[in-house]
């Protein structure tokens, strides 16, 4: 049995205390070189979590300051518009950081503004994961948690928009109220819970809090864990190209490349904020005045996050309030929030179905392009439509006054686009989809046109197609490829209604498909006669050439 | 074949392709790695981006100090956010774009490709996970001794029970809150708020006054929750121009109406008055009013009209209530009828 050397650096002595305790040795022989793809868009989901690092930081210095109370007092700090108003304590204790403490408005607006970027980061992240299909096997629980995330990130947002108890965030939270209250049978009861008796009441603003900077934050970090932990346990995902492939993940390794890469890219993203925080003014709350129920100031308006809610509020037609045996169903709430909530299911739900319609049961690590999933992309596209409808639904008064159009005519306009929209967008992409994939089918056997027009000896006049290298014709070529499915008989000879949608279904995405090229197409068309006169052998390596120089 | 490909293609094609994959593209040169003097640029430059981020720091921090807070002076405030903030601003993003800028120009550019094994435990560690798991169920006996296994379903079951009632107290009973207002038979109409009582003869036609019920600034408590139900908008219109419905003759007082001012929608104040037209505006979600023929709703998501105040003037000239509101006034809910 060999004796333990003792490390003679200090370094070393200190490596080989924690190790002796911790086994940081083999954590970091694991995961020291583990490779992780490069792509831009693989940056969103971390402009996302280093916002809610940045969210952490600068939210526990407002805590220090920070007061929950909807006590009244009369406002005595240095803003000299609001002294002597009648107020709650959590608003003056809001106009107090921003006006006496130093660094107090910068942190409110570091904070705000990374909310902001936070749900948008997660939003784009979302729609890259679903764009490129890495929702698919084995991903597919780690987009409902990724999707749990967003909602947890709305929700934060606007527990917080409401704490300052200033007059826009007010009217906010009497929107709720006012949906809360329509929900049949339990809504007055959970208004009374949720505010404690009625609104406004004096509890709301401690209860959300809570909410804020205690139990939504731990569901964000808890959720984020289970995130990046399925992140590490099913490797990164990477872009289709040559040398990549399902069995196999192409990128760098974590040391040194990606630590210098993603800790930079913590302090680019933090240093961002703070320099819109420091010359762009966000949530003037001063300027809004303390929660009265009584005015309102035209032009309200949610965060950016929420308005696609209050978009749906909006667009609802009127006058459709059910009556049944006395009891009202008010419609203008009820089929706004059941619209939403249909559509966030689909999102929750939409790597399920995809997956119940090709029956695909492998494991997907290779991204794909859009264009070679066109129906998927088009679903996307429809469904991006029908909520940036409804977000632009939040801005019908604004859209109307700046452009000078009647109010009337804007929200009739988007109630018809809301329903046309997601239509005309699935079309539109679904056909631009098959077209690129045609462009490509058209490069990977003919090769790109060069422009050089010749005459051959017969005098006929063509042009010069120069064949792609192997390795931009391999990125043409190889993509998955799925065709509609028959209906067919299980085993008691019945076809059931489950495979006859399935199967009805699966002729949606892909009885318009563009193959990929085949060896025997390839060979056809390489051995044509014609063309093989022409074409050239590349003066140069294309692209990678270029660059180097 | 690898491990991943033992799985159901469904309904993918298996279309040969035209070549094999030609493997990872070569590596790229960077002129970092080829001169010295190139990466001695890029060396000078990581260093140079540190050093402005120290400096970034010292900003910030001078920031915080030269720019003390004023009473009554925004500026200072302006100047103390505006300075601190660029200076965290260069100090971050001077380590950012140094460190990035390093891995980019001096760490190894080479992709390198590692594999990649299925999700799924392989058989023999299935095989063993399922004994544990069935020795771990003949150990305690969980399959075998039923009465142990149900009621431990039903404490688990019960269990968290108290935890939701517990809630129980989140808020006070409904009751009928919702379906009254402070305004009671000779409440003063008195304005928003100040307070101040309003006589009839001040009301102009075409004038809007935003109004509370009298004694309402005065209130101890719940004065924000009466105010929510009880804010009123008190229009005068050409006696004319107002379409009667007989079942409300006399609710009004020479073409002197009062409606609820909390929108039957979702309970946003309908602050906005056109007087040409006699339309009220949420300004929340547009919903649109005709105060000339009780507040009926032509436009946007609002179903019910804005309850109308019955009013009257008293012996002294004053505007008063002749009662509450004969029906519940905001948002609708489900047993608002009963």
């Amino acid at each position: 049995m060999s004796v333990i050397t003792e490390p003679k650096t200090v370094i070393g002595k200190a490596a080989n205390y924690v190790d002796e305790r911790l086994t940081i040795g083999s954590v970091l022989k694991n995961f020291g070189r583990k490779v992780f793809p490069d792509h831009w868009s693989f940056m969103l989901g971390e402009v996302a979590m280093y916002s809610f690092v940045i969210l952490i930081i600068s939210g526990t210095f407002l805590t220090f300051y920070f007061q929950p109370s909807m006590a009244e007092v009369h406002y005595e700090g240095s803003y000299a518009p609001l002294k002597g108003m009648e107020m709650s304590i959590a608003y003056a204790s809001s106009l107090d950081i921003s006006f006496d403490i130093r660094g107090g408005l910068l942190m409110r607006q570091v904070h705000h503004w990374a909310a902001l970027l936070f749900v948008a980061a997660a939003g784009l992240h979302m729609l890259r994961v679903f764009f490129t299909g890495a929702f698919r096997k084995p991903r597919e629980l780690n987009w409902v948690v990724g999707f749990l995330l967003f909602l947890m990130g709305m929700a934060a947002g606007f527990t917080g928009y409401s704490l300052p108890d200033d007059l826009l965030s007010g009217n906010g939270l009497r929107i709720i109220d006012g949906m809360i209250k329509g929900i049949p049978l339990i809504g007055p009861a959970v208004s009374s819970g949720f505010f404690g008796g009625e609104f406004p009441g004096t509890e709301v603003v401690a209860r959300l809090y809570s909410l804020h900077i205690m139990i939504i934050p731990a569901l964000i970090i808890a959720l984020l864990g289970i995130h990046l932990l399925m992140v590490v346990v099913h490797k990164h995902t990477h872009y289709p190209g040559p040398g990549r492939r399902d069995d196999n993940v192409v990128g760098y390794p974590l040391m040194p490349v990606y630590v210098a890469k993603a800790g930079g890219f913590f302090f680019l993203v933090f240093g961002v904020i703070a320099a819109i925080a420091a010359t762009f003014t966000i949530n003037p709350i001063w300027n809004y005045g303390p929660y009265d129920p009584s005015p309102v100031s035209a032009g309200t308006q949610p965060d950016w996050y929420i308005g696609w809610l209050d978009g749906a509020l909006r667009l609802a037609p009127s006058n459709l309030d059910l009556v049944i045996a006395g009891f009202v169903i008010p419609m203008g709430v009820m089929l706004p929030i059941i619209v939403s909530l249909v559509f966030l299911v689909l999102v929750g739900a939409y790597p399920f179905i995809e997956a119940w319609v090709t029956g695909d049961r492998r494991e997907h690590h290779v991204l794909d392009r859009p264009r070679n999933a066109p129906t998927r992309t088009a679903i996307g596209a429809a469904g991006v439509t029908f909520y940036a409808v409804l977000w632009a639904g939040a801005s019908t008064d604004l859209i109307a006054v700046n452009f000078q159009m009647s109010l009337n005519h804007v929200l009739t306009a988007m109630q018809i686009l809301l329903i046309l929209g997601p239509v005309v967008a699935y079309w539109v992409t679904k056909r631009a989809c098959l077209s690129l994939q045609r462009k490509d089918r058209e490069i990977a056997l003919h090769g790109r046109e060069t422009g050089r027009v010749i005459r051959l000896p017969h005098g006929e006049y063509i042009e010069v197609h120069e064949p792609v290298d192997k390795y931009e014709l391999w990125k043409l070529v190889d993509f998955k490829d799925y065709e509609p499915i028959m209906p067919r008989p299980n085993k008691k000879g019945k076809i059931t209604v489950g495979t006859k949608l399935r199967s009805a279904i699966s002729k949606i995405y892909f009885e318009d498909r563009i193959a990929p090229v085949s060896k025997a197409e390839y060979e056809l068309a390489h051995a044509d006669h014609g063309h093989a006169a022409v074409e050239e052998k590349p003066k140069r390596k294309p692209k990678q050439l270029k660059k180097n120089l | 074949m690898s491990d991943l490909e033992k799985y159901s293609s469904g309904s993918a094609t298996s279309i040969e392709r035209p070549i094999k994959d030609p493997g990872l593209e070569p590596h790229r040169v960077r002129m970092t790695d080829k001169s010295e003097k190139h990466a001695r640029t890029a060396e000078k430059q990581v260093a140079g981006l540190f050093v402005i981020s120290i400096i970034g720091a010292i900003i910030a921090v001078w920031g915080f100090f030269a720019f003390p807070i004023i009473d009554g002076d925004l500026s200072a405030t302006r100047n103390n956010a505006l300075w601190m903030g660029i200076g965290m601003a260069l100090s971050m993003l001077g380590i950012g774009f140094g460190a990035v800028h390093w891995a980019k120009t001096l760490m190894p550019d080479n992709e390198v490709a590692e594999a990649r094994h299925a999700a799924r435990s392989d058989d023999d560690t299935r095989a063993k996970a399922i004994e544990i798991v069935k020795l771990a169920d003949g150990e305690s006996g969980f399959s075998r001794r039923k009465l142990i296994r149900r009621t431990l379903y039903g404490a688990l079951a019960f269990f968290p029970i108290p935890a939701v009632v517990i809630f129980g107290d989140l808020g006070p009973v409904v009751g009928d809150t919702l379906k009254h207002t402070m305004w009671r038979s000779g409440t003063r109409l008195t304005k928003d708020p100040t307070g101040i009582p309003i006589k009839a003869s001040e009301v102009t036609i075409g004038s809007v006054f935003h109004v509370i019920p009298e004694g309402l600034k005065d209130l101890e408590e719940h004065k924000l929750e009466e105010k929510a139900k009880a804010a009123v908008l008190l229009v005068r219109v050409n006696p004319g121009e107002l379409k009667e419905d007989p079942e409300k003759a006399g609710w009004s007082y020479d073409g002197i109406v009062a409606y609820s001012k909390i929108c039957t929608h979702v309970g946003c104040p309908v602050a906005l008055y056109e007087q040409h037209t006699h339309h009220l505006l949420c300004p929340c979600h547009q919903s649109t009013f005709d105060l000339a023929d009780h507040c009926k709703v032509i436009f946007g998501p609002a179903a019910r009209p804005l309850p109308q105040l019955p009013i009257t003037v008293d012996d002294e000239g004053y505007l008063v209530a002749q009662s509450d509101f004969l029906e519940p006034v905001g948002p609708s809910f489900w047993d608002m009828r009963k």
